[in-house]
């Protein structure tokens, strides 16, 4: 994590409240390294975009203080803050062409007309869009995906320090969103730029993130780097939001160093990772991803029984629906690997898993 | 091109359906207000009585009534029975052929004393076609309050920017302007016809206007006037006498009137051509009920206009309110009559047209 | 498409056939004729009550500017005897004339249309209508003895005035160019078309201050109308409905009573002038003149034409996302080049139609100015209104209207090649 004085971004003890009533972001703490891919992600209405927006300077903080370079900038209008932004429809500009769109930013810093031509070339080459017939083109004549590509050498063409982007694909179906994932991920290594990045989906973030900050109920609940976050969630929000994750509900029996002891509702005992459990007594919900659950494989140390609903064949694997300790939704993913198991529906077989992989998480 | 057969197709076809339900309803046309309340009063009321199963709708397009006659003519659906119009316009409807002529003898009622009806409303008789009504005046009434101690005694005061400073009102047509700008620029009562015919008569005229031109505040509603005096808005103005009537002793304003100068003119009855013999016999007879000699006294219980017959001068007694004599607040009275015009109808549909474009014009620029 | 359909479906000419054998554009025709019967059938009933009740009485209307068959149907044989009637001569025509005209007369006056032959030419010489009323009471009393020319000249002396044959002659044809002459201030006299004497031009003035006037109205409307469809359009829907009432107050109020409020308040007596007296902003002497000229009619048809500007500009605002300021903004735009720049430009198709609108409605409008308008502030169609409902002359009114319409035509077609009719939204 960057320490304080050299961060790029910081936001310290900010809060922002719309009604008066309710705050929508409470206490926010986050400090930005310069040249970082940050993405802000969370569930609509978890503060995240409001985030992006007091950043941009189209919303004020309530309470507490953003800093830009070290430079507060709470009274700086946005148009001072020299911050490219990627709006969620792009936001180009309908009546003008793609280059004027791309010549907006450079014409309000009063550069000269052949720099203006020059850098606007350089930016719609960088997203591939150098050739001379889009230059001339309206916005509306161009397709989801090279809008976006536009807006983004929008945002970039007079060279900021920092690019905010609100869910920039959303708009974009699947498979071009995809690509352009790995496109903005790579124009971001090549620029050096740093990025703070809103989206809600996951997949999303993982790829393309430095770090993710999860949002929820106006709180980052995790601020990690995408591998930390999918395999060492803090706690039961994250374990569920980031991708799939069986939980199992019991009870802290005992706690010795960083293993608990479990008694699952259903029944019997097994041992997890204590993350955030509590002391013995409470309440506390596990963590196990489908991939790490082992199937009839006799060393596996924490053993249950597993009756199987339901068998779903997706290609590569195959997913297996059990009831476990009284819970019918406990996914099991098995790999279709040539020595796979044959499973049937109904058939009761042992599963496990390694106490690694189970997280004691807090009972949300 | 021609839509007419089109139209009247229209017209027959809602007149059949509207006839069935409406063959007791007479429509009469007037001008609203005050005045057709004193028609209400003194002859619809009283009629309607007498024939159960009448009944009387009284229309206020009064302004409009001209235009209208001619529209519904052409498209084949009178529907009005009975229109209120002053004499000029009953003059252009008959030369139009949109008017019934009326052979006042046979249709109209002789007065008490067995004289006939041509007789009793005598010069009134503008044109064939029209049912004289009432005598009203276009005159001036002034603020008492605003002359200080030499209160107007003639029209040309209209025109005596020295003496009367501040603005007045007077109406948006040459009508009865030019012949008071003349007036009050020398010229004697019986050559100012002769005068304004010509164009160097019509430029005094407006010389003579000219000299007020910028103080002056053109009207065209008859209730214009009596707001504006009543605001202080005028010091001096011109409007019908029934108007200034009842702003000065209904509405007790510091007004006066000015007698001086003022131009008769006749308001009465036009049937319209072409109605279905049923619904013309009808209007006449209502007509020669509204037209007899008590129902014209009557109506002058009402409102200041005089009654048009003169055996009807002698019954006009207290108004019917206010309970004060109507009689020497009527136009014709002898002692307001030192000094008036009376609307020259053959002149003014001459030359009304030339004259007004004239007047257009110079009010313009 | 497969190789062995081409073949099939396409002949010698290469035209593509459908599968009866028929040429395939004809085939589609016929599918879609049924389709486009069913369409009309639909709109018949608009498109019928439209032509009834809009198109027909226009056209009706304007058809009455050159109308002139009163004069030949009333007076055929004068008519006829006085094309041989040189006008030029100086002297009045022929004993025949008279005759054919004691002929024509006798039937006119059997049908009273003598005196609307009279109304008709009295409108380009002044003394025709009481000419023709008067000769008309006397006419049956008329002998026929050969000396028809001096028993007329005794009626009145103008029927030996060659002038006055003149003006007869000149209008004696189906068809009139007297009233579009009249328009633009000019006539027919005897060596042509020739402009009107100086006191009785006013037609032009009154078009060129009309349009003038209304310009002015427009403009009013967009400065005042922009900030407030700006405010309506950007605040949040609940507050917006709420002020949108406050808009559209004045749809819910007479004409009249508006009107009459505005005189309460601009009059010299009136609220603001006192106001300003009592605040000794100026003299009591020196009161402002704001009604019965320009200024009125200008502040009075703002007030009444600004919800036609504001709801279309508000509409097209509503449509334009936020988005796209803060887009700008962030971009580096100050908050006046993000709006000149960026917002302006998108809601141009509003002010466009908010100014078609407000411009064409002010144009029009007559009562308005005859009540607050004085002299100076009275537009074309206060004349126009005065030829219909008051003297009568609907052919001079039509021809005004005809003149106004093209105007108003001539100016949309200008608007489209300026700005483009396409950038015109209502919403």
């Amino acid at each position: 994590m960057p320490d304080r004085d050299r961060a790029f971004v910081v936001f310290d003890g900010v809060q922002k409240s719309y009604d008066g009533v309710s705050l929508v972001v409470k206490n926010l703490n986050l400090e930005i390294a310069r040249g970082e891919f940050l993405t802000m992600l969370g569930p609509s209405g978890s503060g995240k975009t409001t985030c992006l927006m007091m950043l941009a300077g189209f919303e004020v903080a309530t309470h507490g203080d953003i800093s830009l370079g070290g430079q507060p900038i709470n009274n700086i209008p946005p148009h001072r803050r020299g911050i490219g932004m990627v709006f969620q429809n792009y936001a180009l500009f309908p009546h003008m062409t793609i280059a004027e769109n791309l010549a907006f930013p450079l014409q309000v810093r009063r550069m000269g007309r052949a720099e203006v031509e020059e850098k606007v070339q350089r930016a719609l080459e960088m997203v591939q869009m150098g050739g001379s017939e889009f230059a001339g083109r309206r916005p509306a004549q161009l397709s989801g995906g090279q809008q976006q590509r536009v807006a983004l050498a929008r945002a970039l063409v007079f060279e900021p320090d920092l690019v905010l982007m609100d869910e920039p694909l959303g708009a974009l179906d699947k498979q071009l969103r995809e690509h352009m994932q790995y496109e903005i991920k790579h124009l971001h290594e090549r620029l050096g730029v740093t990025v703070v990045y809103v989206t809600h989906d996951q997949s999303e973030a993982l790829t393309m993130s430095d770090r993710i900050a999860v949002f929820n109920d106006g709180v980052i609940q995790q601020l990690a780097p995408p591998e930390d976050l999918y395999e060492r969630p803090e706690n039961a929000f994250v374990a569920q939001f980031i991708g799939e994750n069986n939980k199992l509900d019991g009870t802290v029996e005992s706690i010795s160093g960083s293993e608990a002891r479990i008694r699952l509702d259903g029944a019997g005992e097994i041992g997890a990772m204590a993350i955030n459990c509590g002391a013995a007594g409470s309440r506390t919900m596990l963590s196990i991803r489908p991939e790490r659950v082992l199937i009839a494989e006799s060393s596996a140390p924490n053993r249950l029984d597993g009756r199987v609903v339901e068998l779903i064949y997706l290609g590569d694997h195959i997913r297996c629906r059990m009831e476990v300790a009284g819970r019918d939704d406990f996914v099991v993913k098995i790999p279709n690997s040539a020595k796979h198991s044959v499973l049937k529906v109904g058939e009761t077989t042992p599963i496990g898993w390694l106490t690694d992989d189970c997280r004691a998480l807090d009972a949300a | 091109m021609r839509l007419r057969t089109f139209l009247a197709a229209g017209a027959v076809v809602s007149a059949a359906m509207a006839g069935a339900a409406q063959a007791q309803d007479m429509t009469i046309v007037s001008w609203g207000g005050a005045y057709s309340a004193s028609q209400m009063n003194a002859y619809h009321k009283p009629y309607m009585e007498m024939n159960p199963g009448l009944n009387i709708i009284n229309d206020e397009s009064g302004a409009e009534a001209v235009a209208k006659l001619r529209a519904m003519a052409e498209a084949g659906n009178t529907t009005w029975d009975v229109v209120d119009v002053v004499a000029s316009d009953a003059i252009r409807l008959c030369d139009e052929g949109l008017a019934l002529e009326i052979d006042p003898d046979a249709m109209l009622a002789p007065a008490p004393d067995g004289t006939p009806a041509s007789k009793d409303f005598g010069d009134f008789l503008v044109t064939p076609c029209f049912i004289p009504q009432i005598v009203y005046s276009t005159t001036f009434g002034y603020r008492t309050d605003m002359v200080g101690d030499t209160p107007p005694k003639d029209v040309c005061a209209v025109f005596d920017l020295e003496t009367y400073p501040g603005k007045r009102s007077l109406e948006k047509r040459p009508i009865n302007n030019m012949e008071w700008a003349l007036m009050c620029d020398g010229v004697a009562m019986e050559d100012i016809y002769d005068m304004l015919a010509t164009e160097e008569g019509q430029a005094r005229a407006f010389a003579k206007l000219d000299t007020i031109k910028d103080q002056v505040v053109w009207w065209s509603a008859g209730a214009d006037t009596p707001q504006l005096l009543a605001d202080g808005e005028v010091v001096i103005g011109s409007t019908y006498n029934g108007r200034l009537f009842k702003l000065i002793e209904e509405d007790k304003q510091p007004v006066a009137m000015l007698w001086d100068g003022q131009v008769f003119d006749l308001d009465g009855w036009i049937i319209p051509a072409n109605l279905s013999e049923e619904r013309k016999e009808r209007a006449l007879h209502y007509i020669r009920f509204a037209t007899d000699t008590q129902r014209l006294a009557d109506q002058a219980k009402y409102i200041s206009y005089g009654p048009a017959r003169a055996s009807s001068a002698p019954l006009v007694g207290k108004h019917a309110t206010l309970g004060i004599d109507m009689a020497p607040h009527m136009p014709n009275e002898p002692t307001n009559m030192s000094n008036t015009l009376l609307y020259n109808y053959e002149f003014w549909a001459d030359y009304r047209d030339d004259i007004d474009a004239k007047f257009q014009t110079w009010l313009a620029k | 498409m497969q190789r062995g359909m081409m073949a099939n479906g396409e002949n010698a000419t290469g035209l593509i056939l459908a599968a009866d054998g028929r040429p395939l554009k004809q085939s589609l025709a016929r599918a879609l004729r049924l389709q486009k019967l069913r369409a009309l059938a639909l709109i018949a009933p608009l498109l019928i009550f439209i032509l009834v009740t809009f198109a027909a009485p226009i056209a009706d209307m304007l058809f009455r500017s050159v109308e002139n068959s009163i004069v030949p149907d009333t007076l055929p044989l004068t008519v006829q005897a006085l094309a041989d009637w040189d006008e030029t001569s100086g002297e009045p025509p022929g004993e025949a004339v008279f005759v054919a005209l004691h002929q024509d007369l006798l039937a006119a006056v059997a049908a009273k249309a003598h005196t609307r032959v009279g109304s008709r030419l009295n409108y380009e010489k002044t003394g025709l209508a009481s000419l023709l009323r008067k000769t008309g009471r006397r006419v049956k009393r008329m002998a026929e003895d050969g000396n028809l020319a001096a028993q007329f000249a005794k009626i009145h002396k103008d029927w030996v005035n060659p002038e006055i044959w003149a003006v007869i002659k000149r209008f004696s044809g189906n068809y009139t160019s007297g009233y579009f002459l009249n328009s633009i201030d000019t006539r027919l006299g005897a060596d042509g078309i020739e402009a009107k004497p100086e006191n009785e031009r006013i037609y032009i003035f009154l078009f060129e201050r009309t349009l003038l006037l209304s310009v002015a109205i427009t403009v009013a409307c967009l400065l005042i109308g922009y900030p407030v469809a700006f405010l309506l359009a950007t605040l949040p829907m609940r507050t917006s409905n709420v002020l949108m009432i406050l808009v559209l107050l004045p749809f819910w109020t007479s004409l009249l009573v508006r009107t009459s409020a505005w005189k309460v308040l601009l009059q010299q007596q009136g609220v603001i002038n006192d106001t300003l007296v009592f605040l000794g902003l100026i003299a009591d002497d020196a009161r402002l003149a704001m009604i019965n000229n320009q200024t009125g009619t200008i502040i009075a048809m703002t007030h009444i034409l600004l919800p036609f500007m504001i709801l279309p500009l508000y509409s097209v605002m509503r449509t334009i996302p936020p988005s796209y300021m803060r887009a700008a903004r962030s971009l580096g735009a100050t908050d006046w080049t993000a709006f000149w720049r960026v917002y302006f430009p998108q809601s141009v198709p509003g002010i466009g139609a908010g100014a078609i609108l407000v411009f064409i409605l002010a144009i029009g409008y007559y009562i308005t100015p005859e009540l607050v308008g004085g002299t100076s502030g009275t537009f074309i169609s206060n004349r126009i209104a005065y030829h219909i409902s008051s003297s009568l002359n609907w052919g001079l009114a039509a021809a005004l209207g005809v003149i106004l319409l093209v105007v108003v035509l001539l100016l949309y077609w200008l608007y489209d090649k300026i700005i483009g009719i396409d950038n015109v939204k209502l919403g």
